[in-house]
């Protein structure tokens, strides 16, 4: 099982690959849309690579209720 | 007796009028940046006084004119929209009656954006089933009819357009340049993309139409290719529907095109014309002979319904 600290690097890693977030800049008080500039559809590519990486599924309907890392990293944790 | 059926030439029509992202933001909270990024759209065409009839006519007519065939060998026609306001006659038989085919099977589809590929299918299986000898194929839309320009969301996605294929059958013995179809549909998905009412409007859930589009498609595309014996490594070029640069480059991602292949990014300067996007581009690619004439060219149209439909096609 995944601390959060590593599903925070794992998401780190997610968010520059597909969104080229600079990976420290990545914190679970950070808001994806207002900090870390990640447009809506940018934030699908990172929820589908989520779903790999961490064997969790993260529904159509869940994707907005992830306003931050900490939301993502909370969701993952509780159903990875 | 055919052994199938071929693509004999394509035309394709734009109006005049160029649209612009910046011309967008005289009216619009947007910018040609975000637009770009977002999307992948510059530029598109928008309709005054043409109707959808209209410009399914001219597609057809260059069509028509680049086959050889002239309008006594038509005997079906089909007109892959959904965006025609008027209902009856259908867009089929008034493209028919402009272009003085006398009395051809003659039928609307909608399957909204993979309609081309839809159509395509039919008429290669009226063909071989001996319905019918020669085919005139449409896919044309006047989206600006059931798009709401106060909003930024849609409002910078769609244009107007149509293309245009005549097929004929191909003799036993030699082979066919329509591969078969694949197609499909979501329906419990269906209400993610919507053209509803009494004066309807375009809208959509993005996040959800986009996810579906990059993660699942990419499958039956590769399907398509494997019922036409081709593999994808093989293909001239990869033709899908233009709604959006990223959708496109997400499938390219997972099909195993080779390097050389082209991967045709209309939308750039036509947006998205729903089912005239892949006949339009296609069509492009031809007049520019950037591919050449036998080689394989896998079309795969996808959007509302959600529905999806792709074939290989040897270009004309």
């Amino acid at each position: 099982m995944a601390t959060r600290e590593e599903i925070t690097s794992g998401l780190a890693e997610i968010l520059e690959e597909v969104a080229g977030v600079n990976q420290d800049d990545v914190a679970e008080g950070k808001s994806f849309t207002d900090d870390l500039d990640v447009d809506s559809l940018s934030m699908v590519e990172v929820v589908v690579a989520a779903e790999e990486k961490f064997g969790v599924k993260i529904p159509d309907n869940e994707v907005q209720n992830l306003k931050t890392v900490g939301d993502a990293v909370t969701y993952i944790e509780a159903n990875a | 007796m055919v052994a199938g059926s071929r693509i004999v030439a394509m035309g394709h029509y734009q109006p005049s009028r160029v649209v612009t992202n910046e011309d967008l933001t005289k009216t619009l909270d947007t910018n040609d940046e975000w637009i770009r990024s977002r999307v992948g759209i510059a530029e598109r065409r928008i309709a005054d006084t043409e109707t959808v009839a209209d410009m399914a006519g001219f597609a057809a007519e260059k069509a028509l004119a680049a086959s050889g065939l002239t309008a006594a060998d038509i005997d079906l026609v089909i007109v892959a929209t959904c965006s025609s306001i008027d209902r009856c006659p259908n867009v089929a038989t008034r493209v028919a009656n402009k272009l003085g085919i006398a009395a051809p099977a003659a039928y609307d589809l909608n399957t909204a954006c993979s309609g081309f590929s839809y159509a395509v299918g039919s008429a290669d299986h009226a063909i071989r089933a001996g319905a019918a000898r020669n085919a005139i194929v449409i896919g044309a839309e006047k989206l600006s009819d059931v798009t709401d320009w106060s909003d930024r969301k849609t409002a910078v996605l769609f244009g107007d357009g149509a293309g245009a294929a005549v097929m004929t059958g191909v003799p036993d013995g030699e082979e066919p340049g329509v591969g078969p179809v694949l197609w499909g549909s979501a329906p419990d998905k269906g209400d993610v993309l919507r053209i509803e009412g009494w004066r309807p409007y375009i809208e959509q859930e993005g996040q959800i139409v986009f996810r579906w589009a990059t993660t699942e498609l990419a499958p039956f595309a590769i399907e398509a290719c494997r019922r036409a014996g081709v593999d994808p490594s093989e293909l001239a070029a990869f033709v899908p529907h233009q709604a959006n640069t990223r959708i496109i480059d997400g499938i390219v991602k997972r099909l195993g095109l080779s390097e050389n292949a082209i991967v045709a990014k209309d939308l750039v300067e036509s947006g998205n014309t729903s089912a005239a996007s892949v006949p339009l581009a296609l069509s492009k690619l031809i007049e520019r002979r950037e591919v050449p004439s036998g080689a394989p060219v896998l079309l795969f149209g996808f959007g509302g319904g959600l529905t999806y439909a792709g074939q290989v096609v040897r270009c004309p």
